[in-house]
């Protein structure tokens, strides 16, 4: 089990019961397990959307959508089984805070899964780990089926007379499954390829129905919401993006791991203070703030809150919390490549300008970084993520687009150190690279 | 759907909310470039060439996938639309071979094409493209990965269109590559659609692959000579050492019934035309015993005089003639023209695959009774009683299939087989093999008649219909046509159509190439039309049929057998050794087991090598043109005037030329360009007219018209291409009494076509490929 870590800025609402064994029902139970779910019983699905709405909670999955919102889309009077979905596919580097959820508190993942449910009038759920974390649904199923044993999940849920089911699932090893109707489409046994939309999830979903997608985080603060109330939760973040986020700060800091921050919670002091600086007290030269897919930001641009709108303002993203910290020794060349590598492999080939840009950008970009670059390539790499940027079926695209247009505008003089040979690494290490990237 | 209001690149546009923009746009003139979007086929949004800027919108948008609404600004060329989609180019390029100068689909690749509107003319990367080699999947299709751009066109018109699922996408990312689900082979039906829909040069066909460049052909529209279905198609011809060689055939235009659809047959199976053991030159049976080649003088004058010696001798009852499933219409109708008028009997028949002359007694004087194969595209229901549409009817069994997906049509089956259509039914009932009749008289009412699981609920649904298509198989003859019409024409608004097996089945039946019926089904002891307008004595005692004539050859009543296109001695089993008393003399492409057989053998041009019109099973008329030619053949039309002519009729009374002839297949003038005019040549030598000419199927198509008000169809939509429907209510038969059945079907499946499916080395190959692949899975 990985170590957990923590500093005194820290607003302990989702990790509360981290390392405190919740992972076992009773403990879980002891510590106000299920209790939300039997107040949203009582309650009905009206409270929970106008709670959930109140509580400003925004999707944790990237894309930052107000959840309660998305809730409300569900139509009601449908004669089509509704769905409720857990995204566990937390694939995107730079990120591993569902993995702790997870791994030490399944059933808050479950209670928000049965919240959902209610809300919307779905009777089951599923729960869709990635294929990397197929060690993690021991736990999950164990929770699940501990679940059924005390009757809170199954038939007449908490003797509500409410049916409830939860299933399981884990993905075969794609990226582009976490994009939520490629999800639905692995769910479904079919290949992990987004589907047209509209129509959106909210109204034909998981096997035609109607069906909530949430990131497996998103879910998990469910249940929180309605132990603090909806408004509470909201003012622990920031304008518009209530509660606390799980950021998982990695690369040169000095105490990297996932901290528990409000919304908006300052990047420079997150790094700095919470994450305990820069390694070996070297110099910081980039951050990618959310995610692999997020633009990167220079050391100057870090003074910025950690919320979905004060991102944006700063032309990145908050995307998933993955913070990944470079200090001065990182070649951007190799950092772009590393990148683009990774969404060439994952591109799942549907669209043209995903497919085919991907890989002529890891080609291109492999080039100038083995020392067989020419001025002319840099504008091109520049051509090509920008012609993909906005045009792809799915938003992998975007995501692979994005970083590349960061990497090539903000760090262009390293790229044209490459391009004329300055670049001052050997010609074996270069190939080297090349060769493990494959 | 009420009209929305939307502006495209300014101009107002009108069309019902939820078109695709797409379409909307491709209705008002204004193209829009797409790879994945096909029309009727599931939307994709995959190859971002038809994105568009809408305004107020963030991105640019797919046209495919975009419906339009009200108030809606779009700009379809605006420069950022032109660059996103030179970007794409650009892409697909990076990874193409750039082979086009020995590409089949060079010069009519959607690729290209759109590269050459788009530009994307400059090389931006150095590294090495993803190649594989060309794989050969079945015996007609092989691919050529590095040319696809993953459209998923072919992968949907197998899955969806065809119901086969053979084709899918193996792999992720830029290593997707399009795979047969099967492994290393397709095991599919061949019908080479998915060649034919992929936008560029990927997916091949064995017949066609490198043999020619598209602009080195013409290209003839006319109609498949296979199954009943009478799929339009247009041929590829191309030059050969002694004619015109038929190079490939589809329907990319999308004329016709049959959209874009042809089967194996249609497809591949015209190989027959270029097959080495095909007879180019008159034979005559030898004091040897032998068939040996002679001049076409020698052939025809032997003929004639033995024709004419055994009408004169005994009488024209003593011959007999029959005649073809696949010749045109105005061959037919002159074939038995030449019969009753020139040798004088009503012996005439023809191998029946559907008992036509029930279904036109069951229908005269019903207009709008019988079902084009239009009305399947569109018909809400649709109910199919017998017959296996997939093996023996593909283009039905498509639109069937197109209906039920893009309109939600429903299909109700009931046979006594367990037939692929069923995937397709909302409701099936599973009959015994002679339990249709019974069937009907359930669906009629009597409760009694049948029982069976889900017959209640089958009718029960059924009867709720309120527009209805009856398709039925040969399982129908007689009385039981007459009994499902009656059941039909209880239910509101239906139409019928009956099943028979070959190009122009309907057509023989229909001109009269039967011993009791005169063209139209009028009968031959009535008083008719045909005796005063032809000038010709028409006898009026009925003939023999074709199971007659052959037992009256046997027995020495029949002294001369005329065989026009047909091969009666390997469909009925006839004993070679019956007819050795019989003069017998046959027009066919090959030495058939009848022809073998024959005193006279003239080599006959097929259905691709002449013009006239043919019928479908539907009662469809459509135009048949001259693609191919092969040099020393004759059309049947020809054939059966030049031998009319040597006994000594005068051809002017046969062919009514000259007489009020509006217009001309083209068939005198030699189709292709730069083809010697023999028949030109052959009438000045006779002091005739060269312009309108004995052999022009145009004058006697204009008696028909007169004669039959069946075929009194307007004629300008049919010489444009298209099909007109025959006005099955104007048949003048007796509908009393009934006839002898006589109906044998033909059995076909996807991969046989009688006779002429066996001179087919194509269809050969894919039979025996099908042979080891059934051996394989059972070992399995
Ligand atoms: C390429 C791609 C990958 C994604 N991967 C994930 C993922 O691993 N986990 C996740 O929760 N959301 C992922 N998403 C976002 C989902 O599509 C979806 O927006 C999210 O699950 C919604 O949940 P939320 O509203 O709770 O954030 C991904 C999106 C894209 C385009
Ligand atoms: S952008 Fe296109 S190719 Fe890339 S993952 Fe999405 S759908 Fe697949
Ligand atoms: S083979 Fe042709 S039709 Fe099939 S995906 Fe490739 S380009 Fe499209
Ligand atoms: S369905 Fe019939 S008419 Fe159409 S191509 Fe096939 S054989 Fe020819
Ligand atoms: S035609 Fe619209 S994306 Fe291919």
């Amino acid at each position: 089990m990985p170590k957990l870590v923590s500093h005194p800025d820290e607003v302990r609402i989702i990790s509360r019961r981290f390392g405190t064994g919740a992972e076992n029902i009773d403990k879980y139970v002891e510590l106000d397990g299920y209790k939300a779910a039997q107040l949203c019983i009582e309650k009905g699905p009206e409270f929970i959307i106008n709670e959930m709405k109140a509580s400003g909670l925004r999707g944790r999955g990237g894309a930052g959508f107000p959840t309660g919102l998305k809730w409300s889309f569900v139509p009601k009077n449908v004669d089509r089984p509704k769905y409720v979905l857990v995204n566990g596919d937390e694939s995107e580097p730079g990120t591993c805070k569902d993995h702790l959820i997870f791994l030490h508190d399944p059933h808050a993942i479950i209670e928000g899964t049965i919240i959902a449910g209610l809300a919307i009038g779905a009777k089951m759920g599923f729960i869709y780990l990635r294929g990397e974390y197929r060690y993690l649904l021991k736990i999950m199923e164990k929770a699940v089926a501990d679940a059924y044993a005390k009757g809170y999940l199954g038939k007449n849920i908490f003797g509500s007379g409410i049916d409830f089911e939860v299933v399981t699932q884990t993905g075969a090893g794609a990226y582009e499954v976490g994009e939520e109707s490629a999800l639905m489409e692995s769910l479904e046994g079919k290949r992990g390829v987004p589907r047209i939309k509209p129509p959106f999830p909210a109204v034909v979903g998981l096997y035609g129905g109607p069906t909530v997608i949430n990131n497996a985080e998103t879910i998990a603060s469910v249940p929180h919401i309605f132990l603090m109330g909806g408004e509470a939760y909201a003012k622990v973040g920031s304008e518009r993006n209530g509660g606390t986020r799980l950021f998982g700060i990695s690369g040169h800091v000095e105490k990297p791991g996932v901290y528990e921050l409000p919304m908006g919670y300052n990047l420079k002091k997150a790094i700095y203070e919470v994450a305990g600086g820069v390694l070996g007290g070297k110099k910081l030269k980039a951050v990618v703030p959310g995610g692999s897919s997020t633009p990167v930001l220079t050391a100057d641009e870090l003074d910025v809150g950690l919320d979905f709108d004060q991102m944006g303002k700063a032309g990145t993203m908050l995307g998933s919390g993955g913070i990944v910290v470079l200090d001065e020794t990182v070649s951007m060349v190799e950092f772009a490549l590393r990148t683009i590598s990774f969404y060439q492999h994952e591109s799942c080939g549907w669209c043209i300008p995903c497919r085919e840009g991907t890989d002529w950008l890891k080609k291109t970009i492999g080039r100038v970084y083995a020392g067989g670059g020419v001025e002319k390539d840099l504008d091109n790499i520049k051509y090509l993520a920008e012609n993909m940027m906005g045009r792809t079926f799915c938003p992998l695209g975007d995501a692979a687009a994005m970083p590349t247009i960061g990497f090539i505008k903000k760090f262009r003089h390293e790229f044209e150190e490459y391009v004329r040979g300055n670049a001052g690494v050997s010609p074996a290490e270069h190939d080297a690279a090349l060769v493990s990237l494959g | 759907m009420a009209d929305v209001t939307f502006t495209v690149d300014g101009k107002k546009l009108t069309a019902p909310a939820g078109t695709l923009l797409i379409d909307a746009c491709r209705t008002a003139g204004i193209e829009i470039p797409a790879f994945c979007y096909y029309p009727g086929l599931s939307l994709q949004a995959a190859c971002r060439m038809c994105v568009v800027r809408i305004e107020k919108m963030p991105k640019l948008q797919t046209a495919c996938t975009t419906p339009v609404a009200e108030g809606m600004v779009v700009q379809t060329e605006t420069e950022e639309v032109k660059q996103s989609r030179k970007a794409v180019l650009e892409l697909l390029l990076g990874n193409h071979p750039l082979d086009c100068p020995v590409c089949d689909a060079g010069g009519e690749c959607e690729l290209q094409d759109m590269t050459f509107k788009y530009g994307a003319g400059e090389s931006k990367y150095i590294e090495t493209k993803q190649h594989r080699e060309e794989q050969k999947w079945s015996p007609v299709v092989y691919f050529d990965r590095p040319r696809c751009i993953l459209c998923y066109r072919c992968v949907r018109v197998c899955g969806e269109g065809m119901d086969v699922w053979a084709l899918g996408v193996q792999n992720r990312g830029v290593t997707s590559v399009i795979a047969p689900n099967g492994g290393d082979h397709l095991g599919c039906e061949e019908c080479g659609m998915c060649i034919d829909i992929c936008p560029v040069g990927a997916l091949t066909s064995d017949t066609y692959r490198y043999k020619t460049r598209p602009w080195e052909m013409n290209h003839v529209g006319t109609v498949c000579t296979h199954c009943g279905d009478g799929c339009k198609t247009t041929l590829g011809v191309k030059r050969s050492n002694d004619g015109m060689e038929i190079v490939r055939g589809d329907n990319r235009d999308k004329s016709g019934i049959n959209n874009d659809f042809l089967c194996i047959k249609g497809r591949y199976a015209f190989d027959f035309a270029n097959r080495t053991d095909r007879l180019t030159t008159p034979l005559v049976r030898q004091a040897d015993g032998k068939l040996a080649p002679v001049s076409w003088e020698e052939a025809l004058t032997f003929a004639a005089n033995k024709l004419n010696e055994v009408r004169s001798n005994r009488g024209g009852n003593a011959i007999g003639v029959i005649g073809s499933n696949r010749t045109t219409n105005e061959e037919n109708y002159l074939l038995q023209k030449f019969a009753r008028g020139v040798l004088g009997t009503n012996n005439i028949d023809h191998h029946r695959t559907a008992d036509y002359a029930a279904f036109a007694a069951a229908l005269k004087g019903k207009a709008n009774r019988e079902a084009s194969l239009r009305d399947f595209i569109s018909a809400p229901a649709m109910l199919l009683l017998g017959n296996d549409p997939t093996e023996q009817h593909p283009a039905l069994a498509w639109q069937i299939r197109s209906n039920v997906r893009q309109n939600r049509a429903r299909l109700y089956v009931a046979n006594h087989r367990e037939i692929k259509l069923r995937r397709q039914a909302k409701a099936a009932v599973e009959l015994p093999q002679d339990g249709y009749a019974s069937f009907i008289s359930y669906l009629a009412g009597n409760d009694g008649a049948f029982t069976g699981n889900d017959a209640n609920d089958f009718r029960e649904a059924l009867r709720k219909e309120e527009s209805l298509v009856i398709a039925f198989g040969s399982e129908f003859r007689g009385r039981d046509i007459q009994a499902l019409v009656e059941f039909g024409l209880s239910m509101p608004n239906v139409k019928f159509a009956c099943l028979g097996d070959y190009s122009n089945s309907r057509g023989a039946a229909d001109m009269g190439l039967l011993p009791d019926l005169l063209p139209g089904y009028v009968p031959v002891a009535s008083e008719h039309k045909f005796a005063e307008e032809t000038g010709i004595e028409w006898p009026k005692q009925p003939g023999l049929d074709l199971v007659q004539m052959l037992d009256a050859a046997g027995s020495g009543e029949i002294g001369a057998l005329y065989v026009v296109g047909a091969n009666p001695v390997a469909r009925y089993g006839v004993d070679p050794s019956a007819l050795k008393n019989t003069f017998l003399v046959v027009q066919d492409m090959f030495l058939t087991e009848t022809a073998v057989l024959a005193d006279v053998v003239f080599p006959a041009a097929n259905a691709y090598e002449k013009a006239g019109t043919i019928t479908n099973t539907y009662g469809d008329l459509q135009l048949v043109k001259k693609a191919a030619d092969k040099a020393g053949v004759r059309s049947d039309f020809e054939l059966i005037v030049r031998l009319a002519d040597k006994m000594g009729a005068d051809p002017k009374k046969l062919v009514p030329f000259g007489k009020g002839v509006r217009a001309d297949f083209g068939q005198s003038r030699g189709a292709q360009s730069g083809e010697a005019d023999r028949h030109a040549v052959w009438l000045s030598a006779n002091h005739l007219e060269p312009k309108l000419s004995p052999f022009d199927p145009f004058a006697i198509f204009d008696e028909i018209q007169r004669l039959v008000p069946s075929y009194n169809v307007p004629r300008l939509n049919l010489l444009a291409g298209n099909d007109e429907h025959v006005k099955s209510e104007l048949v003048q038969i007796d509908t009393t009494g009934s006839r002898r059945d006589l109906v044998l079907p033909a059995n076909d499946g996807l991969y046989t076509s009688g006779t002429l499916g066996r001179y087919s080395d194509k269809l050969a190959e894919v039979l025996a490929s099908k042979t080891t692949e059934i051996a394989e899975t059972a070992a399995d």
